[in-house]
């Protein structure tokens, strides 16, 4: 054992590995990418296979061949990954694993980085797995490695699901040495066609097996140390319960208000296992209570559990939380949030925090593309080779969608990853006088654009699909994909080509070209949007993280009239105005030259770098 | 002993990498430390956060309004929009050279910093403002601003259990060797230029 200080995802990456995990693969998604990256670059003697796979559906069949021989699996995801895994998992509840496979789904209440706020709490009611709830980074090294032993005891996948605040919190993990790691292996593939077939048979038989298990496990969870009850006073009439991050949020207010004197502290229950319920505890718990007030993020899973079960015990206790107006129903819970919710139900006064007056101005920060980077040019060849003409310009996942933010403003729509190419075909089909474009990223490309883009052909749709190709999955932190030749194994290998890809599924038009030759990119816009039917348009050029600056952008003050074209046209971070000039700021400048491109007076000029535009090693600005 | 630190600024500015300095320094004293970071789509230019706490008895990373020991600012906005997390006699210390965000650039507002230095002047009883471009122009590299401001608040008092001998161990350990060199030039600055500090002139 020896202690190391870690983000929540190195410590569950750690976890597994000490659990003897033998697979693993996911696909990026924050807030949950650095689990898998872990397992990685802790992976020196290669005897763990790591991937990243094309998309989560992916990922979880590779995770489930996996755990079918015997192999601990870890599959990790972010909540709305779970949804394109949702297929393969909703079936493998019922067929069940041999090894330990876990499920790690990464919630983001807020959100802070999502589409939605989802809740994988309540997935786990639907899918009928059981499920682990994290309350910080530390414990969420032990409690992986219980999820591994907990899913290969009872044969089933369980989903483990950190928040945000435990996926990128740090703290000092006490973790095992690599000797203590348990051994695991695979036991290699069995042939049972009555366990592995999925039929409706076995199905039928399967779920009544599930519902029976799940019953017993109310009474095994209510056993489970982590699902805990702290008794409070005595004489104790109220009852706050929560879980996740919020619970620590919770000892860290009842200790507040203990220090300020109050004696009168409520009972308390942690729920760790949110699904199955663990039943027995929290009946015990609300014995003898008034009042309990539930502290949940995103869903009232444990409120509704509670009210549920003072039906069935016919217990007369009131439960607050969400569905009673007592806690906010959408967004992040918070230290402050917490601690007003558990004063006000407890009657208790707050410190009053120092009251500041209105900031002299606002300052609106939205995250907005990086200067230099390609796809601003992308968004900008494509707006002016479609300038006057009725244009749908539907958007997608990734740092891309940020090309909504004036002065670009060239996202009309964005559902979920690969969706805009069967959008942009419905919209098509209803209004034909409309040019239709599907916007995706390289790894989106491959992750989600493929089955849209042979609809598109099959259907006979009118559309350009634009690939944003910088070479990386950059918005997640640079991660590698088919299209990058690199693996999650250290091995150079054949990138799959998406020009390939769309010829071969009968995409005639395919137009490659960098985008920072902006004459040239708006041209190809021009050409290939006037063709018919389904055609293609690959902008290449790198994420501005991988590669050198190209140089930096000057001024020339004697042509400059102020007229702020470039600023008004582009919206570059690296361009900033001083009483009333435009300023290049030389920390943020590339030296991409869009800028100059732009300016109708020639004044901008680029400074080349010598070794502008090559690869940086190992770089990792953002992610 | 506990101490609540927030460390704020835009997306790029590296205030992960000064939190994870702290952290590593404090770390190496024999403290406890727990902290937590923005990582996400803000990283690209939005407003940035990070919450460190070091003491006993830890249970979560987050700090409550009202109960930070520092707030350390690599902006002037970004200080003004966290200073409700400040403890009244609280210090912070600030970066005066502002970032202008891509939207004030548009409206052709000029945003300058200034009238938030003024704010914060008004309203903080301990601040200590750094000409952070003055910094950062001297040593010949935007990127160290994150560790010119870690000697900031060395020099302000507001780490009385950390020295500059501690972080430098922190930068050795954690900064790739090439750039060693420059940042401890960067922890060195302010402690080298010294600033005044500003009494607040409550109302």
């Amino acid at each position: 054992m020896h202690k190391e200080y870690l983000m929540g995802n190195e410590a569950m990456g750690l976890g597994a590995m000490a659990a003897g995990v033998n697979l693993v693969s996911g696909y990026p998604g924050t807030p949950s990418t650095e689990v898998l990256e872990t397992i990685a670059r802790h992976n020196v003697d290669k005897r763990i296979h790591v991937e990243w796979s094309t998309n989560e559906k992916t990922g979880l069949e590779t995770a489930a061949g996996a755990a079918m021989t015997g192999a601990r699996a870890l599959v990790t995801m972010k909540q709305v990954g779970l949804n394109v895994a949702t297929d393969p998992l909703m079936s493998l509840a019922y067929l069940g694993v041999e090894g330990g496979l876990v499920v790690l789904v990464a919630d983001d209440p807020g959100p802070i980085s999502s589409q939605t706020e989802q809740d994988t709490r309540t997935f786990a009611r639907y899918a009928k797995l059981p499920c682990f709830d994290p309350t910080g980074v530390a414990e969420a090294y032990e409690m992986i490695q219980e999820a591994f032993a907990f899913s290969e005891r009872y044969h089933t996948p369980v989903l483990f699901r950190p928040t945000t605040r435990v996926d990128h919190g740090y703290a000092s993990v006490t973790v095992k040495d690599k000797d203590e790691w348990e051994p695991h292996a695979s036991k290699g593939f069995v042939r049972d066609t009555k366990r592995w077939v999925i039929f409706p048979k076995l199905s039928f038989r399967a779920h009544g097996a599930i519902e029976a298990r799940n019953a017993n496990l109310t009474k095994v969870l209510s056993e489970y140390p982590r699902n805990e009850v702290l008794r409070g006073g005595e004489t104790v009439s109220r009852g706050v319960v929560s879980h996740g991050v919020s619970w620590t949020y919770l000892r860290e207010s009842i200790r507040e208000f203990e220090t300020a004197g109050h004696a009168d502290t409520p009972r308390l229950m942690r729920v760790a296992t949110p699904f199955p319920f663990p039943e027995e505890k929290a009946a015990a718990f609300l014995e003898g209570l008034d009042e309990v007030l539930v502290i949940e993020e995103l869903d009232p899973v444990i409120e509704r559990e509670l009210t549920y079960l003072c039906g069935k015990y016919h217990l007369a206790v009131r439960i607050r939380g969400k569905l009673t107006g007592d806690i906010a129903a959408a967004g992040e819970n918070t230290r402050d949030s917490v601690y007003a919710a558990v004063a006000a139900f407890m009657g208790w006064q707050t410190e009053k925090p120092a009251e500041h007056p209105m900031p002299p101005t606002e300052v609106v920060r939205p995250p907005v593309l990086c200067a230099g980077c390609p796809h601003r040019a992308s968004f900008y060849a494509v707006k002016q080779a479609m300038k006057g003409q009725k244009c749908l310009f539907a958007g997608d996942i990734g740092c891309y969608t940020l090309g909504n933010a004036m002065p670009l403003d060239m996202v009309d729509t964005c559902l979920c990853m690969g969706a805009g190419l069967g959008m942009a075909q419905g919209v098509g089909a209803m209004d034909p006088e409309t040019k239709c474009f599907a916007f995706v990223g390289d790894s989106t490309f491959f992750a989600a654009a493929i089955p849209g883009a042979v609809n598109g052909v099959y259907n006979q749709a009118d559309m350009t699909l634009v690939v944003l190709d910088n070479s990386t999955t950059a918005m997640t932190g640079h991660q590698p994909h088919p299209g990058t030749g690199h693996t999650m194994m250290g091995e150079s290998v054949t990138p799959v080509s998406i020009e390939d890809t769309l010829h071969g599924i009968g995409v005639h038009t395919v137009r490659t070209v960098n985008p920072l030759d902006l004459p040239r990119a708006i041209e190809t816009v021009r050409e290939t949007a006037a063709q018919p039917g389904v055609k293609a348009i690959v902008f290449r050029w790198p994420c501005i993280a991988l590669v050198k600056p190209l140089g930096l952008a000057n001024i020339d003050p004697e042509k400059c009239r102020d007229c702020k074209r470039c600023i008004r046209e582009i919206g570059c971070p690296g361009l900033v105005t001083e009483k009333g000039k435009v300023v290049i700021d030389a920390a943020q400048c590339t030296g991409c030259g869009l800028c100059g491109a732009v300016c109708p007076f020639d004044a901008i000029t680029v400074t080349k770098a010598p070794h502008g535009g090559e690869p940086k090693g190992g770089h990792r600005s953002c992610r | 002993m506990q101490m609540n630190i927030i460390l704020t600024g835009v997306g790029g500015q590296g205030t992960v990498l000064a939190s994870k300095l702290l952290a590593s320094a404090a770390l190496a004293k024999g403290y406890e430390v727990m902290s937590a970071e923005t990582i996400g789509m803000a990283q690209k230019g939005g407003s940035v956060f990070s919450n460190l706490r070091i003491g006993d008895g830890l249970y979560s990373p987050m700090i409550r309004k009202g109960t930070a020991d520092l707030l350390l600012a690599f902006e002037p906005a970004e200080g003004v929009r966290m200073l409700p997390y400040l403890k009244p006699d609280g210090t912070v210390v600030v970066s005066a050279h502002p970032i202008m965000p891509v939207t004030a650039a548009l409206a052709g507002t000029d945003y300058t910093g200034r009238e938030m230095i003024e704010y914060l002047r008004r309203e903080v009883r301990n601040l200590f403002v750094l000409d952070g471009f003055a910094a950062i122009t001297e040593i010949g590299n935007p990127k160290v601003l994150n560790v010119v401001m870690l000697g900031a608040a060395l020099a302000s008092g507001a780490l009385p259990f950390l020295s500059e001998d501690d972080l430098r161990e922190a930068i050795r350990q954690r900064v790739k060797p090439a750039f060693v060199s420059i940042n401890e030039r960067a922890l060195r600055y302010a402690a080298e230029h010294g600033f005044a500090k500003t009494a607040a002139e409550r109302k």
